[in-house]
């Protein structure tokens, strides 16, 4: 039955190619660390992208309450956490896997610096590697107003005079991403535009060429 | 431009469309073909990759359970005394720029300069690195740029946490979230409703009663708000009976607190205070 309709869609789409190219990739021993044990480092990708997946999917489950506005954002942040089922569980994932990707990227960034992957031919994938690490600490950056308490409130008015003194257009990128001159109902929701829209769509556009080009290149062989 | 059939053609379609009908396998070699220990991606090495993800996520969610995501009390922008902190992975930045030649009149130095300088190179480090080699001990260069800054990374995060603790210490501050959760606690032992600070506050109860002008007068007002819901340190008082007795009100007043609240027995007299608890004893949120 399956199969039926499988060579059914393949015959028009020729989708065969597609996943046997992911699939049929072998994971050479010296990455394995059912092999050696110190091979656990190389993990540490697949872990970033095991919790920036748990990331989006506790995210979009938390827009389902999240209000972006200055009046009900800190109250539907307060009844999702304390009134609706499962709520603080969702919101724990999404607010500690926030840190822990963060960690996590940390380590692969090391291990491919410890490792030397970054040299040719991987220097693409290095720079584009480096451009997701700013989307993330964007997405930190953003994510911690949302909850619109007094420890959002305060580090973003940090935040923002940091960006103001930059010299020439320092003044311009904190009107630009305060959305008027005082932290305010503006700054909400454009932090959320960014975090919810913005970031997470360049982030996929990065992860996507991220893992086009480790397919296309292999890992990097043994030192 | 249906093509038809034409087994003379070169390239055949599927129907009218672009998919090119297939004859030869076009599906690359398996793994097997691969020397060594290696395994298959899908679904092998895939399947104990996820074994392992099952057991970090339960770790993962046990850790959510224990530590509940923190939420202080909502942003208050007139709120002077809050000390602001960042996200702990931006502390390091946030240190470096309390040094000085770095900051005030060399701000730029710590906003765009060694930032600049540290993320540059690590975004360009294939281009400034170009050598063969791959194995750290024989970078060293690299290899130490790199512990270099980790360890500053480190200390720099170090000293900026150490600084709030001492400065929550000094200012007998305690953080909002915490505060949050000892309120709750206390209200639960005590068989009240968990405070809702989002909640509308409770109504006051006969809001034309005398005591509330002799408040007025007594200064009251000015630390507790006009309308009764306080500010900044000082606590809203309505719905206050619902947690003091009369009598404790009395005392409160009589002989204040060690946290703010001024003892009043030398501005206003016994029957003056007894009047005012006892109105304060009235406002409970389930009073009529
Ligand atoms: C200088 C500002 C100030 C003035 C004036 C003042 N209070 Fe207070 N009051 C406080 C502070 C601060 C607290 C919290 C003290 C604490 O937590 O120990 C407090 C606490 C209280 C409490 C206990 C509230 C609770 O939730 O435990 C009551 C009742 C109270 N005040 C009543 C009064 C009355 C009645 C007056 C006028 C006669 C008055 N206060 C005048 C600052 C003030
Ligand atoms: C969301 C963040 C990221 C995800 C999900 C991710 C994922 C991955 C995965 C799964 C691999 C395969 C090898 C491994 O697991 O170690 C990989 C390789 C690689 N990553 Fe990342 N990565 C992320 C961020 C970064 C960053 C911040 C850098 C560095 C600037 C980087 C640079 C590289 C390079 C150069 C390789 C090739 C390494 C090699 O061939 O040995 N990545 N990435």
């Amino acid at each position: 039955m399956f199969k039926g309709i499988y060579n059914w869609i393949d015959e028009r789409l020729d989708i065969t190619p597609m996943w046997r190219d992911v699939a049929d990739h072998e994971v050479p021993e010296h990455v394995n660390p059912a092999h050696h044990f110190s091979a656990f480092v190389y993990c540490f990708g697949g872990l970033t992208f095991f919790i920036t997946v748990i990331q989006i999917l506790s995210g979009m489950f938390l827009t389902m309450y999240y209000v972006p506005d200055i009046i009900n954002a800190y109250a539907s942040v307060d009844y999702l956490q304390h009134k609706v089922a499962f709520g603080a569980i969702v919101r724990g994932m999404h607010h500690w896997g926030a840190s822990l990707v963060i960690v996590m990227m940390f380590l692969h960034t090391l291990r491919v610096f410890f490792t030397g992957s970054y040299k040719a031919p991987r220097e693409m994938n290095w720079v584009v590697g480096m451009l997701i690490f700013f989307i993330m600490l964007g997405l930190g950056l953003t994510g911690y107003l949302l909850p619109w308490d007094n420890k959002a409130y305060f580090a973003t008015k940090v935040t923002l005079s940091i960006a103001e003194s930059v010299p020439y257009i320092g003044p311009y990128i904190a009107t630009l991403i305060n959305g008027g001159e005082v932290v305010g109902a503006q700054t909400l929701t454009r932090f959320f535009a960014i975090h919810v829209f913005f970031l997470p769509g360049a982030l996929l556009a990065l992860l996507a060429a991220h893992f086009f080009m480790i397919r296309k290149q292999g890992i990097s062989g043994p030192l | 431009m249906a093509h038809g059939h034409n087994s003379k053609e070169k390239v055949v379609y599927v129907g009218d469309s672009r998919i090119v009908k297939r004859n030869a396998s076009n599906i690359p070699a398996d793994y097997t073909a691969y020397p060594g220990k290696s395994e298959a991606f899908i679904p092998n090495f895939l399947l104990k990759e996820w074994m392992v993800g099952v057991v970090a996520l339960v770790g993962f969610l046990v850790l959510t359970i224990a530590h509940p995501a923190p939420l202080g009390f909502q942003a208050d922008p007139t709120n002077a005394a809050f000390i602001p902190m960042p996200d702990w992975y931006f502390l390091f930045m946030y240190q470096l720029l309390k040094y000085p030649y770095v900051s005030g009149d060399f701000v730029v130095l710590g906003t765009v300069g060694i930032p600049g300088l540290a993320f540059g190179a690590l975004l360009l480090a294939p281009f400034l690195d170009t050598g063969k080699e791959r194995r750290f001990y024989r970078r060293p260069i690299a290899t130490s740029l790199m512990l270099l800054s980790l360890i500053a990374c480190i200390y720099l995060t170090k000293v900026s946490w150490d600084h709030y603790q001492h400065q929550l210490e000094v200012t007998n501050t305690i953080p909002e979230h915490i505060l949050r959760e000892e309120q709750a606690r206390e209200a639960h032992e005590a068989g009240l409703p968990r405070p809702n600070p989002s909640a509308e506050p409770a109504p006051i109860v006969a809001a034309d009663d005398p005591a509330m002008d002799l408040m007025n007068t007594a200064t009251c007002l000015a630390c507790h708000a006009t309308d009764l819901t306080g500010q900044g340190n000082a606590p809203g008082l309505r719905g206050i009976g619902d947690k003091l007795s009369h009598e404790e009100i009395a005392e409160i007043i009589t002989n204040g607190t060690d946290n703010g609240m001024p003892a009043f027995a030398d501005r206003l007299s016994a029957e003056e205070i007894d009047q005012i608890a006892g109105w304060l004893a009235l406002q409970k949120t389930s009073a009529e």
